[in-house]
């Protein structure tokens, strides 16, 4: 297989990247890809974790497309520096994910290709989110109710979701 | 206080569960990282609040009802010397990371058996990680998520509802879920199939190194194969897909190995006795041999060349064989050369008395 972009040199890297669930893949060849800036994984050995995963923070090579937290940002629960974050790629605590969200999220879609969580949800500190989640459910019951013209069932749930948006206040 | 697990060999991934894979599969792991809100995550940990986040983790297990919280020890790192540290880490409960420190606050609460062990301040505040042996991806999912459920009850978690258990790297970010096998595949390397699996499963979101050995070498044919997607994904997703490429990966093991012994027979029985009669003989032998001679044997077993050892013993030799097990069982520090002959005795005892149990079931 030739480099899709010279189409000269065989392509000896190769890259899959996901974006929203679509798979891209793409085969270069070094000093192509090398050109394009994509992130060579290079074991040789002076490649830790730290900077493979500052390379995710955009250190070691530009992003230009994603909106950088000026690097004075700094956490107020913990402290942290953007700029800190990027050197070691570890976050100070919980609120950075806050704190720097603009520059988090492409991160995370980055390396899990979704930013979105679908997993479990923990029953206390999650109360809001599953709260809110009941809520959803009930009111597309609701709607089914009202389209199979079950009034007094609509009218049951009505008061349920009533009820739990009263909670959430 | 249970000291067992810092005494013995013993862990219980080691027990070659029939029925599920284990001749080719020796053990499954999940593991979930999940953080105090409020507090930073490790790597900014003052003692202060270090031991305030190794209390009130204490607090939620000390208060926790749940039988399966009940027959745990927990260890902090303080009271352990090195080469504890390094048993734990060689039983693959702790990481090598998380013994390197020694501070009151790091700490490790694991259960008699060792198949349920949570690392406190490691690289998040809590990592529970249940192993089981075999393939057993959805028991060992289900270990974790019932000790989490439990300690949730008396612990406020950092959450966040778009992107889910807050870790202190990003990678581990939304279900903070690493589930993992330890897969043996000494015939996809003798027909030079491993390097496709790498390159095909690393397209599955998932990911294979070798368990022993520097960088890309891989020693004793000894495999990791993990989930790399930590969002976006439900655990069951993770874990149904992780069964799926670990079963497609046992069936073409178990066909490669098959077509070994069918059109390489003479080859392979020499390459397995040679293997067997080196460690049965050697009086002095590198981790590095012994791990690679082990594997021979292994498959020699699995596919019956050689009879009367069991998996289980061969699965104790994994751990017995490395470094610390050896200093702890000669009760004194040693240095490599002195260890070199230590492994030789070790193994050379375990499998003669294999053998000898062996033909006593026999006769």
């Amino acid at each position: 297989m030739y480099c899709e972009e010279c189409n000269k040199k065989p392509a000896t890297v190769h890259l899959t990247q996901m974006f929203n669930g679509q798979k891209k893949e793409t085969h270069l060849c070094e000093s192509c890809a090398a050109k394009k800036g994509a992130v060579m994984l290079n074991f040789d050995g002076q490649f830790g974790i730290p900077s493979l995963l500052g390379s995710f923070f955009g250190s070691h090579y530009n992003v230009k497309n994603i909106n950088t937290t000026a690097e004075h940002v700094i956490c107020p629960n913990c402290g942290m520096k953007f700029i800190d974050i990027r050197q070691t790629g570890k976050l100070g605590c919980a609120e950075c994910y806050q704190a720097f969200n603009k520059d988090i999220e492409p991160i995370l879609r980055r390396i899990h290709g979704s930013s979105r969580h679908t997993g479990k949800i923990p029953a206390r500190g999650g109360e809001a989110v599953l709260l809110k989640k009941k809520i959803e459910a009930l009111k597309i019951q609701l709607h089914e109710a009202v389209v199979h013209e079950e009034y007094e069932k609509a009218a049951e749930i009505r008061d349920s979701i009533k009820d739990l948006e009263k909670q959430m206040e | 206080m249970s000291e067992d697990i810092l005494n013995n060999n013993y862990v219980y991934w080691m027990e070659a569960k029939e029925g599920s894979n284990s001749d080719i599969v020796i053990s499954s792991r999940v593991r979930l990282a999940r953080n105090l809100n409020n507090l930073p995550f490790p790597h900014l940990l003052n003692e202060e609040k270090g031991l305030h986040t190794i209390n009130t983790i204490k607090n939620a297990w000390e208060k926790s009802p749940r039988e399966n919280l009940k027959d745990m020890t927990l260890f902090t790192f303080n009271q352990l010397t090195n080469l504890d540290r390094q048993i734990l880490v060689e039983k693959h409960l702790i990481s090598p990371n998380h013994a390197a420190s020694n501070t009151a606050y790091n700490g490790l609460l694991v259960n008699e058996q060792g198949s349920l062990a949570i690392m406190i301040n490691e690289e998040d505040h809590l990592r529970i990680q249940c192993f089981l042996p075999g393939l057993q991806l959805s028991e060992a999912l289900n270990c974790a998520q019932t000790v989490d459920d439990a300690l949730e009850e008396n612990l406020r978690l950092a959450f966040d509802e778009n992107m889910g258990f807050l870790t202190s790297c990003p990678t581990n970010t939304g279900t903070g879920m690493r589930a993992s096998v330890m897969i043996h595949l000494p015939a996809f390397v003798i027909t030079g199939q491993i390097n496709y699996l790498y390159q095909n499963v690393s397209q599955l979101g998932m990911t294979v190194r070798g368990l022993y050995g520097e960088g890309t070498e891989a020693i004793g044919n000894m495999f990791q194969l993990s989930n790399q997607v930590t969002l976006g994904q439900t655990e069951e997703d993770i874990r149904s897909k992780l069964d799926s490429i670990a079963g497609q990966i046992v069936q073409q093991e178990r066909m490669l190995r098959e077509k070994l012994s069918n059109e390489m027979r003479y080859q392979l029985e020499d390459r397995i006795g040679r293997a067997y009669g080196i460690l049965t003989n050697a009086r002095v032998i590198t981790s590095n041999e012994a791990i690679t001679l082990l594997s021979d044997v292994r498959l020699g077993v699995d596919i019956g060349i050689l009879k009367g050892i069991n998996a289980f013993a061969l699965n104790e030799l994994l751990v017995a064989i490395r470094p610390a097990h050896l200093q702890k069982k000669a009760g004194r520090e040693m240095e490599s050369f002195e260890r070199d002959v230590k492994r030789a005795e070790v193994i050379k005892e375990k499998l003669l008395r294999e053998k000898r149990q062996g033909e006593d079931q026999d006769v």
